[in-house]
């Protein structure tokens, strides 16, 4: 088999990924994205290895490797969204600028933590 | 064009082809059912490239593992099932150009630096019989680093999803509130409008004893 056909569905696959990442809002979707990044690079490698004929196998090794990786990513991931969901109410990472410098209280929603935190502010003082 | 190169470019197709609806689609939940298409596609290009044991952890773990995860994910999240017009963000136009320049670059420079490899497919390559012994006598010393990793991204995500681990200026008083026997709340679960109040009921109980 050529060693083309391999090499370009993964860059195919890669760009798609690449375009789901910068352009999706939802955190799930980029993570999705991700994932299909993490495929094509598990292709090339899988490929190569067949290339090389590798006695060690390292490609298909690392190919497992890879997947296990990816697995745990998705696991921190999807922890991590839950928890910003639970705290922000929302998981659009165009909404997420609190670390922007500019605008940031603009376009942060008025029931965020600000006001919890200024409540809490408030009965700090009180006692 | 041989017959395996047939297949691998139909599966290619199906699985490039499903990807792009994953990332183009307006439905949360079918773009993570267009992943499993995507995915098993390529678990078929694995076994045409004559790596089963890959194929099958690929359909073990991303088909099964994965995929699910990120269904619960969506679930928990309280996205709205059907159609939602808000997925894509403005700049939409933008990643795109970056997406076919990506794709332009890693297209053009791989078909002309491998324009004349092969790949020569023999069966036993990819069996279990050759990976298990390649990862216990080779690749033994990564394997139990990844185990380590994987531990502590269990402990990880642990930590993460458990709302009831937190900082030391919080964690003093609800224990001592508990101690004077206050109500508790219903225990893990617990939002920040709950949490305002249990701290309320915190500083009347302190109060009436002051």
């Amino acid at each position: 088999m050529h060693a083309a056909y391999p090499a370009v569905v993964a860059a195919l696959l890669f760009s798609v990924g690449v375009y789901g990442v910068l352009a999706r809002r939802n955190a799930i979707l980029v993570l999705m994205s991700v994932e299909l990044m993490l495929n094509a690079v598990n292709l090339n490698l899988v490929a190569f290895d067949m290339w090389w004929r590798d006695r060690l196998h390292g490609g298909q090794v690392l190919t497992l490797f890879t997947i296990v990786i990816a697995a745990a990513e998705v696991g921190l991931g999807l922890a991590i969204v839950l928890l910003v969901y639970r705290n922000r109410r929302t998981i659009d990472v165009d909404r997420l600028r609190t670390l922007a410098e500019d605008g940031a209280s603009r376009t942060r929603p008025p029931d965020g933590d600000d006001a919890a935190a200024a409540v809490r502010g408030g009965e700090g003082s009180a006692t | 064009m041989t017959g395996h190169e047939l297949i691998f470019t139909l599966l290619g197709v199906v699985a490039v082809g499903s990807a792009v609806l994953v990332v183009t689609t307006r439905q949360l939940v079918h773009a993570a059912l267009w992943l499993v298409v995507s995915f098993g596609a390529l678990a078929g290009g694995y076994l045409v490239l004559t790596a089963e044991f890959v194929a099958w952890v690929q359909v073990l773990i991303y088909v099964g593992a994965v995929v699910v995860l990120l269904l619960f994910g969506i679930m928990l999240t309280r996205a709205p099932i059907g159609r939602s017009a808000d997925l894509d963000s403005g700049n939409r136009w933008v990643a795109l150009g970056v997406a076919l320049a990506t794709a332009g670059v890693l297209v053009s420079v791989l078909v002309v630096g491998f324009r004349d490899a092969y790949l020569p497919l023999r069966e036993g390559g990819g069996s279990a019989d050759a990976l298990g012994s390649a990862v216990f006598r080779t690749w033994v010393l990564p394997f139990e680093v990844l185990s380590v990793l994987l531990l502590a991204a269990l402990v990880g995500a642990i930590v993460l999803s458990r709302s009831d681990v937190g900082g030391p200026e919080q964690a003093p008083p609800k224990r001592a509130a508990q101690a004077k026997g206050a109500p508790e709340k219903g225990a893990p679960e617990k939002g920040a409008p709950e949490k305002d109040a249990h701290e309320e009921k915190e500083l009347t109980t302190k109060r009436g004893e002051g």
